[in-house]
């Protein structure tokens, strides 16, 4: 019973959370627009990340550097190791670690902010002063989200490419010139495009993820700490299903 | 003293009052198998403080949060200047809140912004193309208006209970609403602090002439500031009548409530 019981509550949960998407699209785009609001949430949200992601997309190229190059010295191709790292990181580990670490910084304080205005009743007093809180508080995240995280990816990449350059000068010498003319002649359009893409599904999902956790949290401060954690997880998951579903539909239009 | 039907103020408020601005009638709510408002109607008329009594989950929060449309009722009517609010459209609902001043109880201050900035939101948001002087000027006025100008430039966890409250108030009143919904204004609040609130709200409401609807347990609020004291139980208006009326009851029920 408790495991029909889950299987409920899954498609409750989703049914839930796919109207409060769509209302995005039915309610969120129209106007009055929120400019100022989108802006300011870009800014907090797209500005505020970029330390955590370069550090960790710069460390993620440098060690992923240094494990691939063991392989590629035994079977006498580490000439490869800068088309292999750029690739790798362009097409797949930019992109994921990016979002992945957004997730954490965003759709936890996404969560945890608007689940904090709920039980408050902060998001009723909006409401009551005419303000429509879907509008004035998802949306504009949904949107600084959605339009952030690609930023952030093809800056986080740059980032990981010159933590994998240092990488690669660790046990051989490579000028950064010559690094990067290796990196930039293996990559083409249909490397780059769909790994942009993909990117604008995260932020969405990342930032509506955490504005529902949060609009519907209950049971006060413990409920506060529910959403953020149930944020960031749900659109951890996300970001994974969002990528198989990517690499599948590239694959089928011959992208890959 | 019972009454199921709509009720009526008494004489002596009609000679003050003018037109009935909120009429609810045949009111129904509940959640799943709570039923919570079953029946219940109410008028209350201009520039009039109508007080709701009733025992804890008695349904009382329901019903200011179903006239300001936060709640929508399973069934009734509920005309705010004529508006049947459960079938308003969104937009149409937004221009009659503009009429609807609610103070939460818990304040609902947004804990971001300053008081400055708590106070501009609803003239930022309704009233486009203010121009920054005259949204100084209404901000101060509003301030002045329960005591606090100094706070201008603080952020709410700084202030105190009563200073909250206050600051709430003034933000409740800053677009000039017609009609004020109070939930439990004086909860929380220490008697001195909580008188002071009752008599801001009495000083308040005879400077801008608004109808009050005034949710509380506190009878020392519920003596100060209400015309009429309706009585919410079983999800009905159990009884209606000033205060004096209501306290010197023989119905056992009406009389719990003033021992």
């Amino acid at each position: 019973m408790a495991l029909i019981q889950d299987i409920r509550d899954f498609f409750d949960e989703t049914g839930s959370l796919t109207k409060f998407a769509g209302n995005f699209f039915t309610n969120g785009l129209k106007p009055r627009y929120e400019v100022k609001e989108v802006l300011a949430q870009s800014y907090s949200i797209g500005y505020k990340s970029l330390p955590l992601i370069g550090l960790t997309n710069f460390i993620m190229g440098l060690v992923l550097t240094m494990q691939l190059r063991p392989s590629l010295v035994k079977y006498g191709v580490e000439s490869q190791l800068p088309v292999m790292v750029g690739i790798a990181i362009v097409r797949e580990i930019g992109p994921v670690i990016a979002a992945l670490i957004f997730a954490g910084k965003i759709g936890s304080s996404i969560g945890a902010e608007l689940g904090s205005m709920k039980v408050t009743e902060q998001i009723d007093a909006m409401e009551v002063s005419g303000t429509n809180p879907y509008k004035y508080l998802v949306a504009t995240r949904v949107l600084a989200t959605t339009l952030m995280l690609p930023i952030l990816t093809i800056l986080g990449d740059g980032i990981s490419l010159i933590g994998a350059y240092i990488g690669v000068n660790i046990n051989s010498v490579t000028s950064l010139h010559l690094f990067f003319i290796q990196v930039f002649h293996s990559l083409t359009f249909s490397d780059l495009i769909p790994a942009i893409i993909k990117t604008f599904f995260f932020g969405f999902a990342v930032g509506m993820v955490g504005c529902y956790k949060g609009f519907n949290s209950v049971k006060g401060t413990r409920g506060v700490g529910i959403s953020a954690n149930s944020a960031v997880v749900l659109s951890s998951v996300l970001i994974f299903v969002i990528d198989l579903l990517v690499v599948q539909f590239t694959n089928l239009l011959g992208l890959n | 003293m019972p009454v199921s039907k709509i009720t009526e103020p008494s004489e002596s408020n009609k000679i003050s009052k003018g037109e009935p601005v909120i009429i609810i009638e045949h009111l129904f709510k509940s959640f799943g198998k709570n039923v919570v408002l079953k029946d219940f109607n109410l008028k209350v008329y201009g520039q009039e403080n109508v007080v709701v009594l009733g025992k804890s989950g008695a349904g009382k929060s329901v019903l200011i949060k179903c006239i300001i449309g936060l709640l929508k009722p399973d069934r009734g009517k509920i005309l705010v200047f004529g508006n049947n609010i459960p079938e308003l459209s969104p937009d149409e609902l937004d221009k009659v809140r503009t009429k609807i001043g609610f103070l939460f109880q818990a304040n609902a201050l947004y804990d971001s912004m300053t008081i400055r900035e708590n106070l501009e939101f609803p003239l930022r948001r309704h009233w486009i193309g203010l121009k920054q002087k005259e949204v100084d000027k209404m901000v101060l006025e509003a301030l002045d208006n329960v005591g606090l100008r100094n706070t201008l430039e603080m952020m709410p966890i700084e202030l105190s209970g009563g200073m909250l409250k206050r600051i709430a108030l003034a933000r409740t009143l800053i677009l000039k609403p017609e009609i004020i919904l109070y939930d439990e204004p004086t909860t929380g609040l220490d008697p001195v602090t909580a008188r002071e609130i009752d008599k801001l709200i009495l000083k308040l409401q005879k400077k801008f002439k608004t109808s009050s609807i005034v949710i509380s347990h506190d009878m020392n609020c519920v003596k100060t500031i209400a015309d009429r004291v309706v009585l919410l139980l079983d999800g009905i208006c159990y009884a209606e009548g000033t205060y004096d009326e209501l306290e010197h009851s023989e119905d056992e029920k009406i009389k719990q409530f003033f021992e």
